[in-house]
């Protein structure tokens, strides 16, 4: 629709029209503020948290483990200088012989949700994969947080009985 | 032979931000009722095939207009 809106709008004098062509999709993916009357429904970019550990994959896995062990989660997450998501290294992992490279055990490429997705089709997606916690991304990829299956189910709950 | 029109420049999300930080008008062009649903903040509702002369009326023509429906298909 936008491209021929776009157009009708050049045909009726205006000179300075864009198209954003992603979109309200593309708008609700990055976690954006929206008005009307959903746009206070709770969904994940609520329940993201941003205090998981984040690591490179060059760092060894001594400082890693440590810097788990302090964190809220049992795993950090593996970004790019761009805070692009490439894995995920779990305690287990951590185990490993403390020379080895954050590369090296990681589990590259881990199940990312977007910030729009409603909480029931989100405790949903995580329950068909035995997953306790869920990494936000942006589509881009980029890092947004870390939420609780258990958090969602909660607040699902207290939606439920109000 | 019909004149073709120039296609009007598509931008990204961040684009869109600065934009609309610039005080660009944004308008959403989907049926009213997925407006009302939820919208860009500030966005105005002129659905598609509602777009005329006089609903354009409200825009101002010296400030650039951003549209956009739901995606890219």
């Amino acid at each position: 629709l936008s491209p021929r809106a776009a157009c009708r709008l050049e045909t009726l004098g205006f000179a300075q029209v864009v198209d954003y062509v992603a979109g309200k999709q593309d708008w609700l993916a990055h976690g954006l503020p929206t008005e009307g009357e959903d746009a206070d429904k709770p969904t994940a970019k609520d329940l993201a948290s941003d205090d998981v550990a984040t690591v490179r994959m060059g760092d060894s896995v001594e400082g890693v483990r440590e810097r788990v062990d302090d964190s809220p989660y049992p795993f950090a997450v593996v970004i790019s200088d761009t805070e692009i998501v490439l894995g995920r290294v779990g305690r287990s992992a951590l185990e490993a012989n403390a020379e080895l490279r954050v590369e090296e055990v990681m589990e590259p490429g881990p199940s990312t949700v977007r910030p729009d997705v409603d909480l029931t089709s989100l405790v949903e997606r995580l329950h068909k994969r035995d997953l306790h916690y869920g990494i936000v991304t942006t589509p881009e990829g980029k890092l947004m947080g870390v939420l609780r299956r258990s958090a969602a189910e909660q607040r699902l709950q207290e939606t439920a009985t109000n | 032979m019909m004149k073709s029109s120039p296609m009007s420049k598509r931008i990204g999300v961040d684009e869109l931000q600065a934009l609309i930080a610039d005080g660009a008008q944004v308008v959403e062009v989907l049926p009213a009722e997925e407006y009302e649903e939820q919208h860009i903040p500030g966005a105005l509702s002129i659905p598609l095939k509602e777009l005329n002369a006089d609903t354009v009326a409200v825009l101002d023509r010296g400030r650039p207009v951003a549209v956009y429906c739901w995606d890219s298909i």
